[in-house]
């Protein structure tokens, strides 16, 4: 580790390591984010899971939100329509949409998340969260 | 780039390493791995998380599911259920005791709910180990903002934020770090002090072990403002992990260029030294601990000189308990104003307490000065242990005195525990039930100080001894009511003319008792009778009328003092009974008591 020479090497590295604390932050007031998992369960894998949530993480350093966490989630039994996507809005019942593609999570961020629109491709059960 | 989507923290602190917390995550990691999840999923060791009393402590993130008493046995339900599934593991989340509802995240536990955390602010929330970490919080930012400011405008915003020494005694700060200042001489040195020696105290160690760098950092914030390039941490040998993580945090800050020479390129020069002592109480009164560091006898000498104006290797010293220190990057980071807005007109910030004794939740708190006791032991406590009813608390330790029922609402701060004959001391806080006996208590301590005087002085080394025997007198029912005059007087004497901190305030905690619980002496002394049942002098073996006459116990006395014949009510002779309890074990009618 080459030494730090300036407070605004300092700064630079803080920017760097952010992500490392990021998520607990958030984490520490999750009733008041918005939360996305991503199912990860093998059929979600399979079918491109990481790569959507991935993108969702690129998607949001880019565009700099900072009240959205990105989490997985095990199976939710919805493996036709792999990748599957939760969405909750700070103190709203969660969506799930099926099929995700990374249009579809632009999509997602661009309406659902920002405007509270919803966006085609919800899949209409009375889904409950996973962690009822 | 982190692509971790979960992060499991476990505690790493003393207590739930001693209840396996390292094979907690050990076992985490194998199931995270055998779930082929090791990309997303982040295990890591953090300080402790102060909820010591359900230990091990591991919290998932970004849902903040707080799971309790976790063993390595458990780790592959966690993974299997929580991380694979999303799915809660019930059984394993913290259930409150009064509604009996489970509550999964820690904000809404009663324990957290009135917490602020300051010094503690990285306890339980980084891993120690990783200067990243703490960089990611901020860490460090004080320090390159205190070095673009003058040394005066550094000890100006201290003076500003109110902070007043966490040791024990409240002095302010700045004002201290000023005196240091403006003492010219070639050399300076800024000196730690995690000797913690108050019986039952943890708060040091804690910081320490979960958030080392926040002290490293305040030390060099320190060295700048009084002119120091070097620093001392002089810590108890008896504490090998704080010592291990406050290592590795001093090489790693000077691998970062954050210590040594040229700091961030601003031309300072600062490093850090860790001193080990023995673990007397003694030193850790400043003068004491500076001549312990320099190799002699851990002895307190007279104030002036302050180790300001002549400490180690005399020259000019600041010396700030670890506790003090936590708090200065806070002070810069989020400003002067802020901290001063916390707290009450004349302590500001928040104050570290142990919670220990006959309380529900026993752990490591940070609130806010100014709250009230009442809402630290019911709220955050969680009451009185098995319901009983609460009888006194004793906060500044072995200098400190016992606080009660009518005291519960008055706001906790410098100047009100003072005001109630008690002190702020360093955080211990025992809290006491209606089995504890007041004069015993006082004893405990006087045992405590009688043992770490050092003995310089003749008031503290003589002194303490003849108050040891007067309470010894008492609780075996052997007093009378002069002792307890002499008590009084003898303890303002000592009071007046010991040397050092350590015997000016032993007979404290007699001092409080007397005044609060006299009854309680008078009891011992008059009726000799132990109130709380706790004396065992006192007590007496007494065979009620449920005996039934089988002899039992007559047969287990070993000084054969119970009489009666078989099938009729037996007797215990008082006289000559030595209250070993076996005859009471013995009978299986319950009809011996304890009285
Ligand atoms: C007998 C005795 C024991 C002490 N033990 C400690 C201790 O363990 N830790 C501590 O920080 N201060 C202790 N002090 C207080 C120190 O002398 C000193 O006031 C303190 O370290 C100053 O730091 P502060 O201004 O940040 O509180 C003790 C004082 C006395 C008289
Ligand atoms: S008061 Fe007690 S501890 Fe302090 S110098 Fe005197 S003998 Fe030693
Ligand atoms: S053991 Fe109990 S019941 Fe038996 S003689 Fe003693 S007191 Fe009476
Ligand atoms: S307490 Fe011990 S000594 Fe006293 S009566 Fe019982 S057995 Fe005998
Ligand atoms: S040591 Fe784990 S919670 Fe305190
Ligand atoms: S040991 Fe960490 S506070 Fe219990």
């Amino acid at each position: 580790m080459p030494k730090i020479m300036s407070l605004d090497e300092l700064k630079s590295l803080r920017d760097n390591v952010k992500n490392k604390v990021d998520l607990r932050e958030k984490g520490e007031n999750v009733d008041e984010m918005v939360v996305i998992r991503v199912a990860m369960a093998t059929c979600g894998i399979a079918s491109g899971a990481r790569d959507i949530m991935n993108y969702f993480a690129d998607l949001i350093r880019e565009e700099n939100v900072n009240n959205i966490v990105i989490t997985q989630s095990g199976c939710m039994g919805y493996c036709y329509a792999e990748p599957t996507v939760e969405v909750t809005l700070p103190g709203e019942e969660p969506v799930v949409y099926g099929h995700v593609t990374k249009e579809k999570a632009k999509e997602i961020l661009d309406k659902h998340i920002k405007s509270g629109e919803m966006v085609d491709g919800i899949i209409p059960v009375a889904h409950k969260s996973i962690d009822e | 780039m982190s692509k971790y989507t979960m992060h499991i923290l476990v505690c790493g602190g003393t207590g739930c390493i001693s209840a396996q917390s390292n094979e907690i995550v050990e076992q985490l990691m194998f199931h995270i791995n055998e779930a082929n999840m090791s990309e997303e999923v982040q295990v890591l060791k953090t300080g402790c998380f102060g909820f010591c009393e359900k230990g091990p402590v591991v919290k998932i993130l970004p849902d903040n599911t707080f799971y309790v008493q976790v063993t390595p046995e458990d780790a592959e339900e966690l993974v299997k259920e929580h991380i694979v599934k999303g799915r809660k593991v019930e059984r394993l989340l913290y259930v409150d005791p009064t509604t009996e509802e489970v509550v999964s995240d820690s904000k809404h536990m009663d324990f957290y709910k009135k917490q602020m955390r300051v010094a503690l602010r990285n306890c339980g929330f980084i891993d120690p180990d990783n200067i990243e970490e703490y960089i990611a919080r901020d860490g460090y930012a004080a320090l390159g903002m205190a070095l673009g400011m003058t040394q005066q405008e550094v000890i100006d915003e201290v003076k500003k934020s109110g902070l007043r020494g966490r040791g024990g005694g409240g002095f302010p700060t700045g004002l201290k770090w000023e005196f240091a200042y403006k003492n010219k001489a070639d050399q300076k040195y800024v000196v730690c002090n995690a000797d913690e020696g108050d019986p039952g105290a943890f708060m040091d160690r804690s910081i320490l072990e979960g958030d080392p760098h926040s002290v490293v950092e305040a030390m060099a914030i320190c060295g700048y403002a009084i002119g120091a390039t070097k620093g001392l941490v002089y810590i108890r040998a008896e504490y090998p992990l704080a010592i291990k993580r406050l290592e590795k945090a001093i090489n790693d800050a000077r691998e970062y260029g954050l210590l040594g020479k040229d700091i961030l390129g601003s031309g300072l020069e600062f490093d850090i030294e860790i001193k080990f002592g023995a673990g007397a109480f003694v030193c850790g009164e400043e003068t004491a601990l500076i001549h312990s560091m320099e190799g002699m006898r851990g002895e307190p000498t007279t104030k002036p000189p302050f180790p300001a104006e002549s400490g180690y290797w005399e020259k000019p010293t600041n010396v700030n308990n670890v506790e003090t220190f936590a708090n200065i990057p806070v002070i810069f980071l989020k400003g002067a104003d802020w901290f001063a807005s916390i707290g009450t007109e004349k302590s500001k910030g928040t104050k570290v307490f142990a919670l220990a004794g006959k309380i529900n939740n026993v752990g490591l708190i940070e609130v806010p000065m100014g709250i009230t006791l009442r809402e630290v032991i019911y709220d955050i406590g969680g009451g009185i242990k098995d319901g009983k009813k609460f009888k006194a608390v004793q906060t500044g330790g072995p200098s400190g005195g016992c606080l009660t029922e009518k005291d519960l609402d008055t706001p906790i701060d410098f100047d009100n525990l003072l005001a109630k004959g008690s002190m702020m001391g360093s955080g211990g806080m025992i809290v006491m039930d209606e089995d504890n006996c007041m004069p015993a208590v006082a004893k405990f301590y006087l045992e405590f100080t009688e043992e770490e005087s050092c003995g310089k002085c003749t008031p503290c080394r003589v002194g303490t001894k003849r108050l040891l025997e007067l309470l010894e007198k008492i609780t075996h029912g052997k007093g009378t009511m002069e002792d307890v005059d002499v008590l009084r007087e003898l303890s303002q004497v000592i009071k007046d003319t010991a040397l050092c901190g350590l015997g000016q305030t032993a007979p404290n905690p007699i001092l409080s008792t007397l005044d609060v619980f006299y009854d309680e002496y008078i009891a011992h002394i008059k009726d000799k009778k132990c109130p709380a049942g706790e004396c065992s002098a006192l007590l007496q073996y007494i065979i009620n009328d449920k005996c039934i006459g089988c002899t039992a116990c007559a047969r287990v006395c070993p000084v054969n003092c119970i009489t009666g014949t078989v099938k009729q009510m037996h007797v215990v002779d008082q006289e000559k009974c030595i209250k070993c309890g076996a005859c009471m074990d013995k009978c299986k009618f319950k009809a011996i008591i304890k009285q």
